[in-house]
């Protein structure tokens, strides 16, 4: 059996499959000021009466490095940026204790200024004086050449808790991204630390002592050990949740829009035959652009408890959630409200509900029903050109070569798959107002804890090869060797799946269920005058988001009998 | 937070599967450096700059300003149709606000492409910067129109293009004729009869650096831009001045760029040639994106920089100032020389011979202009290449008088019944293209 929980912004949901597909589900109230004690419930209750040597894995999906960085409680870091000509570096500061300093490494991963040993010994003695336990280390083209990083950080010594080293965390260029992503590793570590290590030790008191695996914010999952060195990796793992619930109910000759109605927000996504669209760069939370893999996801700030008001006489949803819905002893009308006078929901207090919509009617001089019909359309409308706008922006990424140009490959979802709370309510709907074939995905109130539940792991590695300089690099893997002039892109290719099998199986992989694939296969003759001196290889490969084995079949034969 | 002060837009394609042939320096490999500079330095998350996808230009855009023989298929490659389409996405955005100003980084570049195209000169087929200026004025209704070529070589096939047409001003400021490709671009090189004055040539003698680029630009450029009072400035933006370039023998630097963008302010600029791949290209478009973003370039600066190594001597400086005080004067006496030229005259012919060195094509060219004192006048131009293709063009501009128009239908009717493999029409005013 295998437990998935996923900690959301008002609920907690938590599921326990087995083999035969869904054994048991809870719903908690989250607990802000104390998600320990939210997750220890939450595994408490869905694993009552079950023995917990039957248990033999555990996904958590948390918002807990999300709140710290939102909430901008995260514990002071130390970072040191090495940039070398270009934007000037002082303008990506991330935090107080960051230091600009000298050296610098060209785009080929050429020296140009070595590291100034005396000047790193200086900071880190600042930083010792300041009590700083964490830091950062960041060079422009880090991962072209890593070794000013790793020089910094031999400086450095075992002086600190931890150092987060910047080619390590992404083997993408973007220096600002690279620092913002160290950063917030750095950052979110300890609080990332304490909080799992005493999951673990409360779980393990129990006699549940299972993988624990944790949930990122690009749909597949990493061993708690991993986790350790990116912590950063868990932010925004929600959303990911979710759609990793709606993969087993794809059709999987189509292209797909998944719509996860909550509370306070509606998150889209979009899956091309079963497979979730990846974000080509990296999440942006609150100020912070990073580096860090996710799904290609939307989030709108309108929900089943959105606040709904008029006005200059229109109705207008969101983007803020008050509290509950009316019906739920909430002081706002809101969408969820209008289902219940408009008799599609009723398990609450109607009364309230249709106090609340005739608050609204009497602003517009409207009917109570005729206005709960208007904000529900209002609100399926609006998620609809969300949703259009998200796949308008997504057909619009730039490609660099002329053969995609002219194929010009278009995403055009046809099927709308859609969970939470609301979800079978505003499916009615959607069938009506749009083309999309809808459904609404099993077991909706809980698909995101068993989208956690289900998914493998993921992992990426980037190799570079530069036969000219002789140099093959994957950052990322710490790798840097020597390779010969003969060195081919077949070659390039071999290398790089064997460290991806290495990497996922480290990461805590099923190496029988391996969804390998190429991202990347690029090469360039690098010509000096009319003569080739070289070439330029560069390959990236992954193991696509996906569902583990075993389960997810249970989890649809299931849902189908139901 | 970056956030730039322009709006600007970029469309960057940098046409990673295509090459003239695999050691050519318009070959795969020539952004890939760019890419990664660019990219690592996170210019694309900056508040205010946006990336913009490029669309693929479309036959009649071609057809407007080239008589490709035989075909606008036969003359370009796909990759043509992207990097052309990329200048005309740029300019729509700017044309329609989305941005305050564009940069097209793309290729393969066209400032060596000329109206009539028998094939590739200069690494170049179709005209980009020609293509996106005529869309516009098709579409937007822009009148006057400078364009500003500060490619090393000169941009022969841009001036060829607006060589009779008054609205559009061109200038080109490039390494002296005598010591680079093409061989063109002398102070005397001034427009037809018709459009004296709008075009004007720069030519800079060899180890021409900082000073005298910016020199040309505060002297010259800017003070007839100034007089002609275009509702669009274009750059093309050739890279090949920098001192680490394998072609040319100029000093210009990434800092000397970036300062030329800021002085020049383009509404748009679009890549021309530039091929010292690895030490200056990363560094110059850095440079030219930041300027045009309107933010600090001080610390963009490529590793082996000294500008003291690449001062220019003081000859080179007075050349330089001679040769300017030379095109202002073309300038200040616009009129005289216009009136001069036309004085007398009802027809104006022209005998020249094109080389296309890239695909080693020798063309002949009779051109006859009617030096109407009503429009830019109507323009034939008969031209064979040793490839046994021989053709007529016959081109309306775009405010052509009734009477130029008629001529032109003549001309055309005419040419039917000759000899000519091949006979084109471009009715501007009517944005008709026939051939037959």
């Amino acid at each position: 059996m295998i437990i998935g929980l996923d900690v959301g912004g008002t609920y907690a949901d938590a599921v326990l499959l087995g083999p035969e597909g869904l054994i048991n589900f809870v719903k908690v109230s989250t607990d802000p000021s104390d998600l320990f004690t939210t997750v220890l419930t939450g595994l408490e209750k869905v694993t009552q009466g079950i023995d917990p040597l039957q248990i033999q894995r555990l996904v958590l999906s948390t918002t807990l490095s999300t709140n710290a960085i939102v909430q901008k409680q995260m514990p002071p870091v130390g970072m040191i940026v090495s940039s070398g000509p270009g934007v000037d570096a002082g303008l990506y500061r991330t935090n107080d204790h960051y230091c600009v300093v000298g050296g610098s490494v060209d785009h080929r991963g050429r020296e140009i200024e070595p590291v100034n040993a005396g000047e790193i010994r200086k900071i880190a003695e600042t930083f010792k004086k300041e009590g700083l336990e964490r830091v950062g280390v960041v060079g422009k083209f880090s991962v072209r050449n890593p070794s000013h990083e790793l020089k910094i950080a031999e400086i450095l010594g075992d002086r600190f808790e931890k150092v987060f080293l910047g080619h390590r965390v992404s083997g993408n260029l973007n220096f600002p991204r690279r620092i913002a992503t160290a950063f917030l590793n750095a950052a979110v570590y300890p609080i990332h630390k304490n909080f799992f290590e005493a999951v673990k030790k409360s779980l393990e008191k129990k006699g549940l002592k299972v993988p624990i695996h944790i949930l990122k914010a690009d749909g597949g999952t990493m061993r708690f050990e991993s986790s350790m060195d990116f912590p950063g990796q868990t932010i925004l793992s929600g959303p990911a949740a979710s759609v990793m619930g709606a993969i087993a109910f794809a059709s999987p000759e189509t292209e797909s829009l998944v719509l996860d109605i909550g509370g306070t927000t509606t998150d889209m996504a979009v899956l091309l035959n079963q497979v979730p669209l990846l974000n080509p760069l990296g999440i942006t939370l609150d100020c912070h652009k990073t580096l860090i893999r996710s799904l290609e996801t939307h989030s709108i700030g309108l929900g089943g408890d959105s606040a709904v008001r008029v006005k200059d006489g229109r109705i207008v949803i969101g983007p803020d959630r008050m509290g509950p819905a009316m019906a739920y002893g909430g002081s706002t009308p809101t969408p969820t409200d209008a289902l219940f006078v408009l008799g599609k929901t009723s398990n609450g207090d109607r009364e309230k509900a249709v106090q609340g919509i005739e608050s609204v009617a009497g602003a517009l001089g409207m009917d109570p029903e005729q206005t709960a019909y208007r904000i529900f359309d209002a609100a399926c409308t609006h998620i609809l050109s969300e949703a259009r706008e998200m796949i308008r922006r997504i057909n619009s990424k730039p490609v660099y070569t002329v053969r995609e140009l002219w194929e010009g490959t278009c995403v055009k979802p046809t099927e709308m798959l859609i969970l939470g709370g609301p979800a079978q309510c505003f499916a009615e709907h959607f069938r009506e107002i749009s083309d999309y074939q809808v459904r609404v995905v099993p077991h909706w109130g809980v698909a995101n804890a068993v989208g956690a539940a289900l998914a493998r792991t993921t992992c990426e590695v980037a190799l570079l090869v530069d036969t000219e300089q002789g140099i093959a690099t994957a950052p990322e893997e710490g790798i840097s060797e020597r390779v010969g002039r003969n060195f081919s892109r077949d070659d390039a290719l071999k290398k790089a799946f064997e460290l991806l099998r290495k990497k996922a199986l480290e990461k805590g992989a099923d190496p029988e269920a391996l969804e390998m694939e190429v991202v990347e296969d690029l090469q360039f003759n690098m010509v000096q005058g009319f003569y080739t001196t070289g070439k330029n290889i560069r390959v990236k490969v992954q193991v696509q988001p996906g569902l583990i084995r075993g389960f997810s079949q249970g989890v649809k034969h299931a849902a189908s009998q139901a | 937070m970056l956030q730039a002060r322009h709006k600007t837009g970029l469309v960057f394609f940098p046409a990673f599967d295509w090459a003239i042939s695999p050691t050519h320096p318009e070959r795969e490999e020539r952004l890939l450096y760019t890419q990664d500079q660019v990219f690592e330095e996170g210019l694309l998350d900056i508040e205010g700059i946006q990336e913009f996808k490029p669309e693929l230009v479309e036959e009649p855009d071609v057809k407007r300003v080239h008589f490709c023989v035989p075909s606008v298929g036969r003359v370009m490659t796909e990759s043509h149709f992207i990097s052309a389409g990329g200048a005309k996405t740029i300019a729509r955005a700017v044309i329609e606000k989305k941005v305050e100003r564009g940069f097209a980084l793309v290729r393969p570049p066209g400032h060596h492409a000329m109206r009539v195209v028998h094939g590739a000169r200069g690494f170049c087929n179709v005209n980009i910067e020609a293509i996106m200026i005529e869309y516009l004025r098709k579409a937007y209704g822009i009148d006057k129109v400078a364009i500003v070529d500060t490619d090393c070589h000169h941009g022969d096939g841009t001036q060829d293009i607006y060589w009779h047409d008054p609205d559009t001003l061109f200038i080109s400021m490039h390494q002296d004729g005598r010591t680079l490709y093409p061989g063109s671009g002398f102070v005397q090189e001034m427009g037809g009869p018709t459009a004296v004055g709008t075009t004007l040539n720069i030519p800079l003698p060899p180890q021409t650096s900082e000073e005298g680029f910016l020199y040309a630009i505060e002297n010259v450029v800017l003070p007839v831009l100034q007089d002609f009072k275009p509702d669009i400035i274009i750059n093309s933006a050739g890279q090949d001045n920098h001192f680490t370039d394998p072609i040319t023998n100029m000093n210009f630097s990434a800092q000397g760029y970036a300062q030329l963008t800021s002085l020049l302010k383009p509404d748009i600029a679009v890549l021309e040639g530039g091929y010292s791949i690895e030490g200056a290209l990363p560094y110059v478009n850095v440079g030219i994106i930041l300027a045009m973003a309107g933010l600090d370039y001080t610390h963009v600066r490529e590793p082996n920089y000294d500008p003291n190594s690449i001062r220019q001597t003081a000859q080179v400086t007075r050349r330089i100032e001679s040769v300017c005080d030379q095109v202002m004067n073309v300038w200040k006496h616009r009129e005289s020389l216009r009136k001069k030229a036309m004085t007398g005259k009802d027809l104006e012919n022209r005998t020249r011979h094109i080389f296309y060195d890239t695909d080693q094509i020798v063309e002949n060219q009779f051109e006859t202009l009617r030096v109407c004192p009503d429009c830019s006048g109507v323009l034939k131009i008969d031209s064979s290449s040793d490839r046994g293709r021989e053709i007529m063009a016959v081109h309306i501009p775009r405010k052509a008088c009734p009477r130029c128009v008629e001529l032109g239908y003549q001309w055309y009717e005419a040419a039917k019944k000759g000899r000519y493999g091949q006979v084109f029409l471009q009715d501007r005013p009517r944005d008709l293209y026939l051939e037959s």
